[in-house]
């Protein structure tokens, strides 16, 4: 696809720009179908009707709900820090959108085909740290301070279960590169990685529990990064009335949601690919090519973010203490362990 | 307050900086304070050191309205106010006190039909104090579940006197209305289809592992300090004091039912933790559901307004009567004078009293924990500021 592109405008910086709003289109319409597909399913959750006034059964509920944003006053605390207040949201939804260049959307197009695509796509949403934190600390609330705070320390802890299961994967697969590691799962659904992947069968057999352990560490590290229920301690409103975007209304606010909701694809997508095959087709080379592959993977994304919208509504918060005993006690131990069994199968 | 601990750290540029505790405001306006309860909250990180509690937002002089009411009646609209959640359950006290005051003898219908009312109300505020108690835990789903049952609860009491949350419905020696025809049906159907709920709330909330974890072992109120602090309700019943006064002071006609007192038995954690406080309301609904279902069988038959005084001025003197309400002993003082209004009029208002215990059992709870034990005292900010 690239290709065809920059033949097509044979002009290397317009191409560029293009593709990269890909990316930010992308993000933007599936923002609008989760904020009206999580309102609904929540409300089906909890034997509720949401949204059914405007549009069939409130399909134009997330326009309103954007207009709305848009056009509200947009309030700077007399004493923020106004330059870090401003740059916050913004720094977040970079760290989110820049990780998106190296997801594999289809067979076809990839923002960023480089080889070090997962270490590039942990690295760059790190970044997103820095903007809750900074926001915390400019917004002058005690409350969002304690939301910030709470989020470093818990996306801090995360990382690092999450990225020894991303190790571990990594093993397996040899490449950081995640175009590769998705062609590695090709020819259909007994090739994906979670069911031991394209492995002779002694080896396969072995690597199924390794990889099904590998996947939970990961599924619970990435719901913790994203702040998500039981683990959304930054901005359990409860507590901290709503944590680090206490203070922020209008687009800026709306910024911090898009960013929200774009990291849950984000991290959905990574559990995809290195898990569920990517883009490839659970039937082998039926219902494959470019178009359905992009079908696949964002299909198959959408079921990780239903899933964690599906326990979002169902299960309590856990606590600060709680929290941290998940991640350091029971999540790095096991993700440990797994590393050394992958390498022993890897090397059997 | 404590002394603020003072440590001294220094940093790598050589700059000498101190630590020290965080005060915090939680509240008036704070998701899970429930209402404009002003907490001021010192912190030594998510520890809390200590809780100060600031009321009195709400305060709207009850006691020295009913003192310039044109008569006794007029008071009752006004005592639905104090406890919104729970009106029902607040008539009924200052009825059972009106009339110990008039020595009014009421027929037992109207007696069933209070009970009856008392009984669904004490279920309509349980669902609350538990679906309220369930998002400040971050579960937001019973709360619906549980509110859906409450309509239907709104929707009986709707249909007997026309409001469904400030009712005027007891009278001093009777009742506004009769029930209504379909009353006994529609109750009998509710009662059955709300042990269903139950047990998708116990299923979705109070057996999920992670409500356990934190709810077991926090905020643990001991008997004795139950006690001395005077809490009552299911404040006392969760850390195992058998009172209830609907069986140890049976006012109305409480001796006729088989029914059973919940205490907390420390079942998660240890006795009188966040866990029994909020199963005591859970099981009480179901005891709740027992009482309903045997008044609703024996019903006599009667005028409710038969014993209705027609001008009501007291000898004078004084009576305290005093009832089982959802959050504890509500109970009014009356002291008449030969007047047609009260000379002074007290209310022991059960959350005002149980509120005084908070910072005594969050010490060194964390920030988190905090939010639960407020959510496990229940409080209704009318009833305490009044």
């Amino acid at each position: 696809m690239t290709d065809f592109i920059a033949t097509l405008l044979n002009d290397p910086i317009v191409t560029t720009v293009l593709l990269a709003f890909v990316p930010l289109v992308f993000i933007l319409v599936y923002a609008l179908v989760v904020l009206y597909g999580e309102m609904k399913m929540a409300a089906h959750i909890q034997n509720r009707l949401a949204y059914m006034e405007n549009g069939w059964h409130g399909t134009l509920q997330p326009f309103a709900d954007m207009l709305k944003l848009l056009q509200k006053e947009d309030i700077i605390p007399a004493a923020a820090d106004k330059f870090f207040f401003m740059l916050a949201p913004y720094l977040v939804f970079v760290g989110t959108y820049a990780s998106f260049a190296v997801l594999p959307f289809s067979s076809g197009f990839i923002g960023s085909d480089i080889d070090l695509g997962l270490f590039y796509l942990v690295a760059a949403s790190s970044l997103v740290v820095v903007g809750l934190l900074m926001s915390g600390w400019a917004s002058n609330n005690k409350w969002s301070l304690f939301g910030a705070l709470r989020s470093a320390a818990q996306i801090v802890s995360y990382e690092i279960p999450g990225v020894l299961a991303i190790l571990g994967v990594v093993m397996v697969t040899g490449t950081l590169n995640m175009q590769t590691m998705t062609q590695m799962q090709d020819g259909g659904i007994q090739n994906w990685l979670i069911l031991g992947g394209n492995f002779p069968l002694g080896q396969k057999l072995a690597l199924i529990p390794v990889m099904v352990l590998l996947f939970v560490i990961y599924l619970l590290s990435s719901m913790a990064e994203v702040n998500r229920t039981p683990f959304d301690l930054p901005e359990a409103e409860s507590e901290l009335v709503q944590g680090y975007n206490t203070e922020y209304s209008g687009m800026k606010f709306a910024i911090f949601y898009l960013a929200e909701y774009a990291n849950l694809f984000l991290v959905s997508a990574v559990v995809v690919v290195m898990f569920f095959g990517g883009w490839t087709s659970p039937f082998g080379s039926f219902m494959s090519g470019p178009v359905w592959s992009a079908f696949w993977f964002v299909a198959k994304g959408m079921f990780f973010v239903f899933f964690n919208v599906w326990l979002r509504w169902t299960l309590p918060r856990l606590r600060v203490d709680q929290l941290m005993y998940v991640s350091w006690k029971v999540l790095t131990p096991f993700a440990m362990a797994a590393i050394v069994a992958v390498g022993f199968i890897m090397v059997m | 307050m404590s002394e603020p601990t003072l440590e001294t750290v220094t940093t790598s540029t050589g700059r000498r900086l101190r630590t020290e505790e965080m005060v915090v405001n939680m509240g008036p306006q704070h998701p899970s304070t429930h209402g404009v309860l002003r907490l001021e909250v010192v912190l030594d990180g998510e520890i809390v050191v200590d809780v100060i509690p600031h009321l009195g937002y709400l305060h709207r002089c009850f006691e020295k309205h009913c003192e310039h009411m044109t008569n006794y009646q007029q008071v009752v609209p006004y005592v639905d106010r104090m406890d919104y959640v729970a009106a029902m359950t607040n008539e009924h006290a200052y009825v059972v006190a009106a009339e110990k005051l008039l020595k009014i003898e009421v027929p037992e219908r109207v007696h069933y039909i209070r009970i009856i009312m008392a009984e669904l109300q004490r279920i309509a505020s349980h669902l609350i104090a538990i679906g309220t108690f369930g998002i400040d835990m971050g579960a937001f789903t019973p709360f619906l579940y549980y509110f859906r049952d409450r309509e239907r609860i709104l929707d009986l009491f709707e249909m007997t006197c026309g409001a469904r949350l400030l009712y005027n419905y007891m009278w001093i020696g009777g009742l506004s209305h009769d029930l209504p025809p379909q009353f006994t049906e529609k109750a009998k159907e509710f009662c059955t289809d709300f042990k269903r709920t139950m047990k998708e709330v116990n299923d979705l909330l109070n057996y999920n592992e992670i409500f356990i974890k934190r709810t077991a072992n926090v905020g643990v109120l001991p008997k004795d300090l139950a006690v001395n602090y005077a809490c009552s309700g299911p404040m006392l019943r969760g850390s195992g004091v058998d009172w209830d006064l609907r069986r140890d002071d049976p006012y109305t006609l409480y001796d006729r039912f088989e029914w059973n007192v919940i205490t907390g038995n420390g079942e998660m954690g240890s006795v009188g933790d966040v866990w029994d406080r909020n199963m005591v309301r859970q099981r009480e609904m179901a005891e709740s559901v027992r009482i309903i279902e045997q008044a609703l069988a024996s019903l006599p038959e009667g005028d409710v307004q038969k014993a209705v005084p027609k001008r009501i001025r007291p000898v004078p003197g004084d009576a305290y009567g005093r009832v089982e309400g959802p959050r504890g002993e509500l109970g009014f003082y009356i002291v008449a004078e030969d007047s047609v209004t009260p000379y002074r009029l007290k209310a022991r208002a059960p959350a005002f009293v149980n509120l005084s215990v908070i910072n005594e059992i969050s010490k060194g709870a964390m920030l988190a924990d905090l939010v639960a034990i407020v959510g496990s005292i229940d409080i209704v900010l009318g009833e305490v500021d009044r």
